[in-house]
Parts: C-alpha cells; sequence; structure tokens
C-alpha cells in the first residue's frame, strides 16, 4: 500500500480556497453578529412574565435545537423559494446560520442571566433605573462574562458547521474544496488543505474573540479574576 | 460635615413637617399561609432615625422593605414622601428616587468600578452630565471616607468599604429618606464599627433614616424611637430608653439576651 500525494496540484488553485475561506468567515461574522443579537432577544423574551412571548421564544428554542442545520437550511432555501421569495445562496445561508445559532445563544444567555445574583437587580430597581436600563447597565455585560467562554465555542462551532451551506451552493470553503476534488481528482489533498484551513479560520475567531474580551470586560482585564 | 450635598434643599429646615415621611398604617403581608406583617403602624418623622428591632422571623425586614415596595402589602396603607406605595398605580421609580436602600449583602455592581457605581444612577435617572456625576462621586466618597478607592472595582475592597461605598451610591441619589436592611449583620465587629460611624455622621447630618439593626448599643446611641417587632406585630415602641426599661416581658427577654452591649 503506498500513499502518494501531489499538493501542488491542488494548491494551484489557492485564490479558490482563499476565496472559499474568507466566504466562510463572512458568513461566520454575519451570522455570529446576528444571532448573537437575536440570541440575546429570545433569552431576554424566556424570561418576561409576558407567557405569549415566553412561549413563542420557547417553541423557537426546542425547534431549533432539535432538528438538524442542514434540514433548516433547506426549509430556509426552499421555503423562501416556494413563496416566489429570491435570495442568493449567501443571504439564506446567513438567515438559516443566524436562526440556528440564534437558538443556541438563547440558552447560553439565558444561563448568564440566572446567574446575575438577584440583589444586583434589587440594588439597581432600588436606585429607580428601568427595566431597559437595568438589562442594559447591570445584567447584560456580567452575563455575558459568565458565559463568555461557551458563548465564543458557540461561535466558533457556529463557522464550522456553515460547511453544510455547500448543498446550497453557496461558495464557501466546503463547497469550494467539492468542486476542486472533483476537477483535479485530489480529494484526499483537497480536504486535508480544507482541514487546515478550517483550523487556522477557527484559531482566527478565538483570537478574535480574546482582543473582543479585553475590550468587554475591562475587570477582567485589570485584575484577572472571574466574576 | 463640611459638604452635606446629599441634603435636599427643603431638609435644612429645621421645622417640623406636618405629613411624617414614612407612614405604615395597619399593614398586613402575608407568605403563603405565613402571616408575616399582622397589622403594623408606625410613622417616621423628618430628621428622624427609627430603628426596627427584633427576633429573626418577626417580620422587621419585611416591613421595611415595604416601604420600598421590594414587597407589595396585602392590606393596609403606606405613605412615603406622598407616594402611595399600597396602591398598584404607584409611580416606583419616582418613589425610589425620593427613597435610599442599603442592603446587608452590599449589592455593588462587581464589573464596575466604585466611581460608575455611584454615577451610574444619577446620570441614567436624573440625567446628570458626565462630569456633574464625577463630581458628586467625590463628594459622597469622601462623605463615607472613600475618596482613594474611586477607580477600585468592588472585590478589592474590604466589606466595611464595600457597605460605605453602597452607601455612598444610595446618598448620590440625593434620597429624602435612607434605608437600612441589616447593614453590618455581613461584618466583623472592626469593620461593623467603621460603617456605623458613616451611619452616626449623617443621622448628626439631619438624614430621615429607618434601619433594621441587631446592634442594640448603636440603636440605643443613634435611634430617636425604637420599635420592637414581635410576631408581625409592633410590640413595644417608644425612645431609645425603652432599651434599658422595657415594659414588656418579650422585649425585656430580648435586650436581656445579651443583646445589648455597652
Amino acid at each position: 500500500m503506498s500513499l502518494q500525494l501531489d499538493f501542488p496540484a491542488v494548491l494551484e488553485r489557492w485564490p479558490s480556497f482563499l476565496a472559499g475561506a474568507a466566504l466562510t468567515l463572512e458568513l461566520a461574522a454575519f451570522a455570529t453578529v446576528l444571532g448573537a443579537l437575536f440570541g440575546t432577544l429570545a433569552a431576554v423574551g424566556r424570561g418576561t412574565h409576558n407567557a405569549l412571548i415566553a412561549g413563542a421564544c420557547k417553541v423557537y428554542v426546542e425547534t431549533i435545537r432539535n432538528t438538524p442545520l442542514l434540514v433548516q437550511i433547506f426549509l430556509v432555501y426552499f421555503g423562501l423559494a416556494s413563496l416566489g421569495l429570491k435570495f442568493s445562496a449567501f443571504t439564506v445561508a446567513v438567515a438559516a446560520l443566524t436562526i440556528n445559532v440564534g437558538a443556541y445563544t438563547a440558552e447560553i444567555m439565558r444561563a448568564g442571566f440566572e446567574a446575575i445574583p438577584r440583589g444586583q437587580i434589587e440594588a439597581a430597581e432600588g436606585l429607580a433605573l428601568s427595566r431597559l436600563q437595568i438589562y442594559w447597565h447591570i445584567i447584560l455585560l456580567p452575563a455575558i462574562e459568565k458565559v463568555y467562554p461557551a458563548l465564543t465555542s458557540q461561535f466558533v462551532l457556529l463557522m464550522l458547521a456553515s460547511s453544510v451551506c455547500s448543498q446550497i451552493s453557496a461558495e464557501e470553503l466546503t463547497a469550494v474544496a467539492n468542486y476542486i476534488q472533483s476537477d483535479t481528482y485530489r480529494a484526499f489533498e483537497t480536504y486535508i488543505i480544507v482541514a487546515v484551513l478550517y483550523v487556522i479560520l477557527s484559531l482566527v475567531m478565538r483570537a478574535g474573540f480574546w482582543g473582543l474580551g479585553l475590550v468587554l470586560f475591562p475587570r477582567r482585564r485589570r485584575l484577572g479574576t472571574p466574576l | 460635615m463640611a459638604d452635606p450635598t446629599w441634603r435636599q434643599p427643603d431638609m435644612q429646615q429645621n421645622a417640623p413637617s406636618s405629613e411624617p415621611i414614612v407612614s405604615l398604617r395597619n399593614v398586613q403581608k402575608s407568605f403563603g399561609p405565613l402571616r408575616v406583617l399582622d397589622g403594623v403602624s408606625f410613622a417616621v418623622e423628618r430628621g428622624e432615625v427609627l430603628a426596627l428591632i427584633g427576633r429573626s422571623g418577626s417580620g422587621k425586614s419585611t416591613a421595611l422593605r415595604c416601604i420600598d415596595r421590594f414587597e407589595k402589602v396585602d392590606a393596609g396603607e403606606i405613605v412615603v414622601c406622598g407616594h402611595r406605595v399600597d396602591r398598584p398605580d404607584v409611580n416606583l421609580r419616582a418613589l425610589r428616587q425620593d427613597v435610599g436602600i442599603v442592603f446587608q449583602s452590599y449589592n455593588l455592581f462587581p464589573h464596575l468600578t466604585i466611581e460608575q457605581n455611584i454615577t451610574l444612577a444619577p446620570c441614567a435617572v436624573k440625567g446628570l452630565s458626565g462630569s456633574q456625576a464625577k463630581d458628586l462621586a467625590q463628594k459622597v466618597l469622601a462623605q463615607v471616607g472613600l475618596e482613594e478607592k474611586l477607580h477600585a472595582y468592588p472585590e478589592q475592597l474590604s466589606g466595611g468599604q464595600q457597605q460605605r461605598a453602597a452607601i455612598a451610591r444610595s446618598l448620590a441619589m440625593q434620597p429624602k429618606v435612607m434605608l437600612f436592611d441589616e447593614v453590618t449583620s455581613a461584618l466583623d465587629p472592626e469593620l461593623t464599627g467603621e460603617v456605623l460611624k458613616v451611619i452616626e455622621q449623617l443621622a448628626a447630618d439631619g438624614m430621615t433614616m429607618v434601619m433594621v439593626t441587631h446592634e442594640m448599643g448603636f440603636a440605643k446611641g443613634i435611634a430617636d424611637r425604637i420599635v420592637f417587632m414581635h410576631r408581625g406585630k409592633v410590640h413595644e415602641t417608644g425612645a431609645a430608653s425603652i432599651l434599658t426599661s422595657p415594659t414588656t416581658p418579650e422585649l425585656t427577654q430580648f435586650v436581656g439576651t445579651g443583646n445589648l452591649k455597652s
């Protein structure tokens, strides 16, 4: 048994690999930002006293967490198409990934909200802050800080999971790899390179989140202690 | 006190107002089947210091929390600075601008510096500018002797310092009445002393205060009036002298169990 690897034959397609990697990162960036907002709102919604809103948020979270991402992507893709709405594959991919990661974000953020001691909120109420002000100034950042590792892991997972968007021909990294390996008949080399590129993208994202953490949590930057 | 900036202008008049700042009339409150407040009535005049004492479970903390509507009453009337606190339509944010509350567990915001803890509400609620609020933070911190901790985070402070910072945070809202809920119960005797000193100074400056306390010596020294609660009722009330010559057997037993130091 001999293994012959011919990387040059595959690596000459590097501009395509780079374009694919860039699109993957772009997909992940959009879905992370939108999903973080969407998921946080869903977490707030689940905690409200309005049973209708809380119920709707719960149904959303549980539906998404109990169905495969690929099925969700097809539902958005074919669902929009059957309504006669035409969007680019990229837009559909961002929408589906946002809906998906939003549900996981909601659960993680809910854990963060629940970790805020009741006394903090009473103190804020005692100072006459409004509900919105309490969420914004007292709850949000400490909640994010408490769940930051779980939250950022979820966003890195999202980036990796975006590979299934190749199924609706969004031209991200895995889709590019599929074209290249069918052109070159060098599947193993192609996917080795793709794997390395995903590792690099993960490291880039983790570095980004580390830097963002320094900006968001000045107390931790200065004292280094957990909240 | 060189600069009592937290005072309301009208607090500096010594003329007694006809309306008490806080009044409870026949207040009832149950948690499930447990009747915690069973017809509690008392009033606090402007500039007066009232100490709520009693055993654990006697309802004193609940009574205090009803004043700032952290608990809703089942029946009875509570009027605080003109706000009908017992009514469902009470303007909570207006009420809480008039009432400052300090808790046993300090409840400073851990992710904010002491300065940010203090300036947050004056900026967000009263619309002070950043520089006005910073000046205010320095003044109230000077009042509690913590000027040098402006840029520290709560966890860098001792318990006594955190409690003094929490008092400063309340003072920055310039309340008309301050509520203290067992504010020294989490502190050792030495740290208790530094917090009590701050409260004494506030009393000397004429701040209206209601305090739940287990520090009988302190209550005796500072309070204009003592309310002894027992089984959800005001069992005995009067000047601080009731602590040394109680009339009911319950208060006699309560102060006789070693509670009254000094």
